[in-house]
């Protein structure tokens, strides 16, 4: 039984299927795993044993009759605190959203618990997602499973701490610049963005609207992929949700690479990585030649830029969309004001941590009347420079890869007192957001510390499962995905 | 440029965010310093180049004008700080 912790989505699945171990039996030893060792890693913050228990015996009903069950019926997942769970606290990380009951489910949510799965907990993040090392949150910081004196990335540092402990077996991210893939490279996960417009945003708190994109996060490719097709698919109430045919993205898992492209970005393999990721990625990249495939220089001249653009782009809409946190219909209301500018002031003074007042304040002076050409408008157009180097780079390999961080895993308060050096850690991540595009990171091996290191993966445009194939023949060529940290065993 | 305690009071205004005197200062040389840092855009030559609003070119999608939505006021109210008979309630705004 226990050794199911370390299984895969398709061999739990088959488990269930032949009864071998029913939802409540894999639900209870994953909340019986988290009792134990979530007290040391702070990865779930909301937990409800009933609910959880009710849907894992609604999923073995349904996995009797037959009929009504999906390939990941009566499997445990956990919801990364961003994304509304209806009748369960949903914070965001934040003490604004503290008491906060979700009335509805996002469309994420929902499309999950249609196919079966069983829902473990709520998982604590970076607030608003604003982090690149889970120290933002209001509940405290998750711990890397690997090390707990470092941190396990961000801002879905409680999803990738979670399945690094294999206190669940998949979680759902999202990665407005790379917080989905900056948190699996460094809990040592395989976690994937999918294309903007491929899942829907309904439900899922916004941060910087025309970047947030949600995604699978699991040990493997294969699970991304199962995972996947359950999330992604038009949803009217998502005004950019793309209206596309429904695709299965494990279709062409095991299509062998021969012939394969892959693409190297000149400004990836620079001075910034540190050398023991830089060794970690170029064995990956021998391994994929012995997999048949060819690597080509390419070049994204642009990408230096990215960084800051999107310190214009993200903090602007951020701005926006945060200003719906005024303490009058729902979350934080400061005890104590004289009017109503004062209310609104004081509950977001009071509500808000440090990281996200910065990003509300830069992103409405960078809209601010005088300043919004300069700024705003300004990044917008090198926004288009980005994506336009990453079509023309896109015309002489399949794939592009790189490293997912630029370093392992970080100590806990080693960036946290100058922001830009934080931002920095998602170096090599946003310019996939910018530019719209697909990316997953995948665990290539381990750097200084015997900490994971993340080899990125960034697809073409709607390149979901060629993406997933690529990772997926490395992956079984390799057994980097398979390793858990020792203490935790 | 940088920004002047007095640009940052106004932003925080702005923004319906309260400073104190203190936080106001920490706070123009942290915003300071993320403003040198994305300084480096304005050297770009983006003469002629479209701005990129979105990551993917579509068009805004129209649904027909219709009732979608059910009344769901109390659930809704619930998690609100202060109701009264179905009402928000505010600081008074008119006298």
């Amino acid at each position: 039984m226990s050794e199911l912790i370390n299984s895969s989505l398709r061999d739990l699945s088959a488990a269930l299927a032949a009864r071998r171990v029913s939802a409540v039996e894999l639900a209870t030893l994953f909340l019986d795993r988290i009792d134990r060792l979530n007290p040391g890693l702070n990865a779930f913050i909301a937990l409800d044993r009933d609910k959880t228990l009710a849907q894992a015996r609604a999923a073995d009903e349904s996995l009797k009759v037959g009929g009504g069950a999906t390939a990941l019926t009566g499997i445990p997942l956990a919801h990364k605190d961003i994304f509304c769970t209806r009748g369960w606290r949903t914070s965001c990380g934040s003490k604004m959203l503290e008491n906060f009951v979700s009335p509805y489910d996002a469309h994420v949510v929902e499309k999950l618990a249609a196919a079966g799965m069983v829902t473990l907990g709520k998982l604590n993040m970076d607030e608003f997602a604003m982090g690149s090392s889970n120290e933002t949150s209001h509940f405290g910081p998750v711990k890397n499973p690997w090390d707990v004196s470092c941190v396990p990335g961000g801002s879905s540092g409680g999803s990738a701490a979670a399945i690094a402990a294999r206190l669940t077996p998949a979680a759902t991210g999202t990665d407005t610049g790379g917080s989905i893939r900056q948190p699996a490279a460094l809990c040592g996960l395989t976690g994937l963005k999918p294309t903007y417009g491929a899942v829907s945003r309904y439900g899922m708190i916004a941060f910087a609207s025309s970047l947030d994109q949600a995604g699978p996060m699991a040990k493997s490719a294969e699970d991304c992929a199962l995972l996947l097709n359950a999330m992604a698919g038009f949803d009217p109430r998502d005004s950019t949700s793309l209206e596309r045919p429904a695709e299965d993205y494990a279709r062409d898992l095991e299509q062998p690479l021969a012939g394969l492209r892959i693409g190297l970005p000149k400004e990836f393999f620079g001075d910034g990585m540190d050398p023991d990721v830089r060794a970690a990625v170029e064995a990956a990249l021998g391994e994929y030649h012995r997999l048949g495939a060819t690597t080509v220089e390419v070049q994204l001249p642009n990408s230096g830029l990215s960084v800051p653009a999107y310190y214009v782009i993200a903090p602007a809409e951020a701005s926006s969309n945060l200003s719906r946190f005024d303490g009058v219909r729902y979350g934080y209301r400061a005890p104590e004001y004289a009017d109503l500018t004062e209310m609104y002031s004081r509950s977001r003074a009071q509500g808000f941590g440090a990281e996200v007042k910065r990003r509300i304040l830069i992103g409405t002076y960078v809209l601010s009347h005088g300043y919004y050409d300069a700024y705003y408008l300004q990044a917008q157009k090198i926004r288009r420079l980005i994506a336009a180097d990453f079509v023309e780079a896109f015309k002489n390999c399949d794939v592009i890869m790189g490293p997912t961080s630029p370093s392992v895993a970080f100590a806990f308060g080693a960036k946290s007192a100058d922001p830009v050096q934080m931002y920095l850690s998602d170096i090599y991540t946003i310019s996939t957001n910018l530019a719209g595009l697909p990316g997953m990171s995948l665990p290539c091996g381990f750097g200084s510390n015997a900490m994971p290191v993340g080899l990125q993966i960034i697809g073409n445009w709607f390149g979901e499962a060629k993406m997933l194939t690529v990772a997926h023949q490395y992956q079984k060529a390799t057994d980097w995905h398979t390793r858990m940290p020792e203490a935790l065993k | 440029m940088s920004l002047t305690l007095e640009d940052v009071a106004r932003i925080a205004l702005l923004s319906r965010i309260e400073l104190s005197a203190a936080e106001r200062a920490s706070t123009r040389d942290q915003l300071n310093g993320i403003l040198g840092f994305i300084e480096q855009l304005q050297a770009v030559d983006t003469t002629g180049i479209e701005p990129m609003a979105h990551a993917v070119d579509v068009v805004q999608r129209l649904r027909p004008d219709t009732v979608t939505e059910t009344d769901r006021r109390a659930e809704f109210q619930a998690v609100a700080p202060e109701t009264e008979a179905g009402l928000y309630l505010v600081p008074r705004v008119v006298e």
